[in-house]
C-alpha cells in the first residue's frame, strides 16, 4: 500500500466527530432519540401539571437551558466512554486532530443529536413564550454562552475521569445541580428566602434568571442584568480556559 | 528514506510511583517492522505511548526523524497513527464507518474517506462485512477493522499495541499478512507476546524487562549475542556429551539437546557423523534467545 501525502480538511476532522458522536448513533439506533427527548419533556410536563398550567411559558424556557447544560453532561460521558472503553481518543491524539478541533467537534455534535429535541422545544417557545426579537437573541446568546459552559466542564471532567462508572457518576452529580434543582424551571422567588442564595452557585441561575427576564418573567435591574451576565460570562471563560489549558490531551 | 527513532535515557515514573521506563536508549533506521517484547510490565506499551505523543516521558530524549515527542508532538502527530492495546471499534458502527471516521480525522473529506475505506476493507477481504454492526463481528474481524484505520492512512510510522493478542492462530497469520503488506515505506512499532510473531515479522527487535532495553538488533545480530547460538537435538540412547560443549538438556530417554558454539556444534555434528548417530542442527529461536537475554539482565549478566 502506497502512501501519499494529504492536504488535511479541518472540517473534516471536526464532522468525524460529529459522525461518530451523533449521526451514527442517530442511523444505526433511532432510539436513541426517544431517550434525549424524553429528559427535558417530562420535567416540562411535571412542572406544567403541578403549576395546572400558569408555569408552562416558564418551563419552556428553562427546558431550552436545560437541553444545552445536558448537552455539556452528555458530553462528558460520552468523551468519557470513547476515550475509556474505546481508547478511541489516544487513536485521536497519534493524529493531526488536535484539541481543539476535537473538542469542537465533539460539542457540535451533542447540538447536532438535541435537534430533534431542540425543534420541538422551539415549537413550544414560539407557541408559548411571547418574546420581542432581542428577547430572542438575547436567549440565544445566553443559551449559546450556557453550552459553552457546559461543554468546556464535561470535557474538563472527561479527562479526569477513568472509567464510565466515575462518569455515570459526575453526571449523575451534575444534572441535578445544573438542571433539575436551580430555578431554571421555575421562577426563583418560589424559593424560601434563606435557600434562595444556594441556587446562585450554579451558573444555570444566572442563564434562567437572564433569560426569563428577557421575556418578561422575572423584573431585574439592569445593574443585576449586567452583573448576573459578567458572572456567567467569567464562569464560561474560566471552564473554557481549563478545558482547553488544563485538561489532559496528553498524559503525564 | 527510512524512519528515524531516537532514543536517550528516556525514563518513567507514573504519578502514583511505579516506575514503568528505566533510562532506556536505541537509535535505528528502518523501514519496516520493530517488534518490541517482553514480560508483563516490562514497559513495552509505555514507551510506545511516548514515542506516539500520547504520553510525557519523565526524563530523556526521544525523537522521531529528529522530531522531539516532548516539544514538537504536533509535527509528529502529521506522521503517525496508533491502535492502543485496548482500543476496540465502537460496537455500533460499521467497519465502514470507523475507517471512514478516523480517516477524516485524519483530515481526507467525507467521500475520499469513504472510497479509502472501501479499498482497504476489500483488500483484507472484508468488503461482505463493510456495513455489518462491529459488534458481530468476530474477534479477528475486529482487531482487522483497528488495524485497517492504520493500514488505510498516510502515516509513515505506525503503533500498534499487541495488535493479534487473544486471536486463534489463523486469524493471526491473517493479520501477520496485513502488517507484512503495511510495511513498505512505513515502519511499524508493533509489541508481541507471540516470539514466533516477533520472529516471523520483525526485521528489528527490541527485548525488554523490567523498564529496560536488554536486548536489541535484528535475529542474526541477537543470536550473535548469545553464548550458544546452536542447537543441536540428538537421538540416541546413552550418547555422552563431550564435557565443556555447551548447555545439554534431557528431552527424553532417547533425546538430548545441546545448545553450543559453532566451534562447538562442529566437534560434535564430526563426532555424531563418525557414530552414525541421528541428530538435527537449528539455530536457536527467538524463544532461546529471549529466555536468555532475560534470564541474563536479571543475574546481572
Amino acid at each position: 500500500m502506497e502512501v501519499s501525502p494529504v492536504n488535511r480538511n479541518r472540517g473534516s476532522q471536526i464532522y468525524a466527530s460529529i459522525l461518530v458522536n451523533s449521526l451514527y448513533a442517530m442511523i444505526n439506533y433511532p432510539v436513541t432519540l426517544i431517550s434525549t427527548l424524553l429528559a427535558p419533556l417530562s420535567i416540562l410536563a411535571v412542572v406544567t401539571f403541578a403549576s395546572k398550567g400558569t408555569l408552562l411559558p416558564v418551563a419552556a424556557e428553562g427546558a431550552l437551558i436545560m437541553n444545552m447544560v445536558s448537552s455539556g453532561t452528555s458530553l462528558q460521558g460520552d468523551l468519557s466512554h470513547l476515550k475509556n472503553d474505546m481508547r478511541l481518543q489516544d487513536m485521536i491524539v497519534s493524529s493531526p486532530t488536535g484539541p481543539g478541533t476535537y473538542i469542537l467537534g465533539m460539542a457540535l455534535s451533542e447540538i447536532v443529536y438535541s435537534i430533534p429535541t431542540l425543534s420541538i422545544l422551539v415549537i413550544f417557545n414560539i407557541l408559548f413564550v411571547k418574546t420581542t426579537l432581542i428577547g430572542a437573541i438575547i436567549i440565544f446568546l445566553d443559551m449559546a454562552t450556557i453550552f459553552t459552559f457546559s461543554i468546556s466542564l464535561g470535557f474538563l471532567l472527561s479527562t479526569f475521569s477513568s472509567d464510565i462508572v466515575q462518569s455515570w457518576a459526575f453526571s449523575g452529580i451534575l444534572s441535578p445541580i445544573l438542571t433539575t434543582i436551580p430555578p431554571v424551571y421555575y421562577p426563583i422567588s418560589y424559593i424560601p428566602l434563606p435557600y434562595r442564595y444556594l441556587a446562585y452557585i450554579s451558573p444555570t441561575t444566572y442563564a434562567a434568571q437572564i433569560a426569563q427576564n428577557a421575556v418578561g418573567f422575572a423584573d431585574l435591574p439592569g445593574g443585576t442584568v449586567v452583573i448576573y451576565w459578567i458572572i456567567l460570562l467569567s464562569i464560561t471563560v474560566l471552564f473554557s480556559y481549563l478545558a482547553l489549558r488544563r485538561s489532559r490531551w496528553r498524559e503525564i | 528514506m527510512p524512519m528515524n527513532i531516537s532514543v536517550a535515557g528516556i525514563s518513567k515514573t507514573y504519578p502514583a510511583g511505579n516506575m514503568a521506563l528505566d533510562g532506556v536508549t536505541f537509535d535505528f533506521n528502518l523501514n519496516g517492522i520493530f517488534s518490541l517484547i517482553g514480560k508483563n510490565g516490562a514497559g513495552k506499551t509505555t514507551l510506545i505511548r511516548i514515542l506516539s505523543t500520547q504520553l510525557l516521558p519523565t526524563s530523556g530524549k526521544a525523537s522521531v526523524n529528529g522530531l522531539d515527542v516532548v516539544n514538537q508532538a504536533r509535527e509528529i502527530r502529521e506522521l503517525v497513527a496508533a491502535v492502543p492495546q485496548e482500543a476496540r471499534a465502537v460496537p455500533w458502527m460499521t467497519p465502514l464507518q470507523t475507517l471512514t471516521s478516523y480517516l477524516m480525522w485524519r483530515g481526507y473529506t467525507h467521500s475520499r474517506s469513504m472510497d479509502m475505506g472501501k479499498d482497504v476493507l476489500r483488500m483484507l477481504g472484508m468488503e461482505k462485512q463493510e456495513n455489518l454492526k462491529n459488534r458481530n463481528l468476530s474477534g479477528g474481524q475486529k482487531r482487522k477493522v483497528l488495524v485497517a484505520t492504520a493500514l488505510a492512512s498516510e502515516a509513515t510510522l505506525i503503533f500498534m499495541d499487541e495488535p493479534t493478542t487473544g486471536l486463534d492462530f489463523i486469524s493471526r497469520k491473517e493479520l501477520w499478512d496485513v502488517l507484512v503488506s503495511m510495511k513498505r515505506n512505513r515502519l511499524i512499532i508493533l509489541t508481541t507476546h507471540y516470539l514466533e510473531e516477533a520472529e516471523e515479522l520483525g526485521d528489528l527487535i527490541g527485548i525488554m524487562n523490567a523498564g529496560k532495553m536488554v536486548g536489541f538488533g535484528s535475529l542474526d545480530e541477537l543470536r550473535g549475542r548469545v553464548k550458544f547460538p546452536l542447537g543441536i537435538k540428538i537421538f540416541n540412547q546413552g550418547y555422552k556429551v563431550p564435557d565443556h560443549i555447551g548447555d545439554v538438556e534431557q528431552l527424553s530417554s532417547n533425546e538430548l539437546q545441546v545448545y553450543t558454539t559453532e566451534e562447538g556444534a562442529y566437534g560434535l555434528v564430526n563426532d555424531l557423523l563418525a557414530k552414525h548417530i541421528k541428530f538435527t542442527v537449528q539455530e536457536i529461536s527467538l524463544n532461546t534467545i529471549f529466555e536468555s537475554v532475560v534470564n541474563g539482565s536479571e543475574s546481572g549478566e
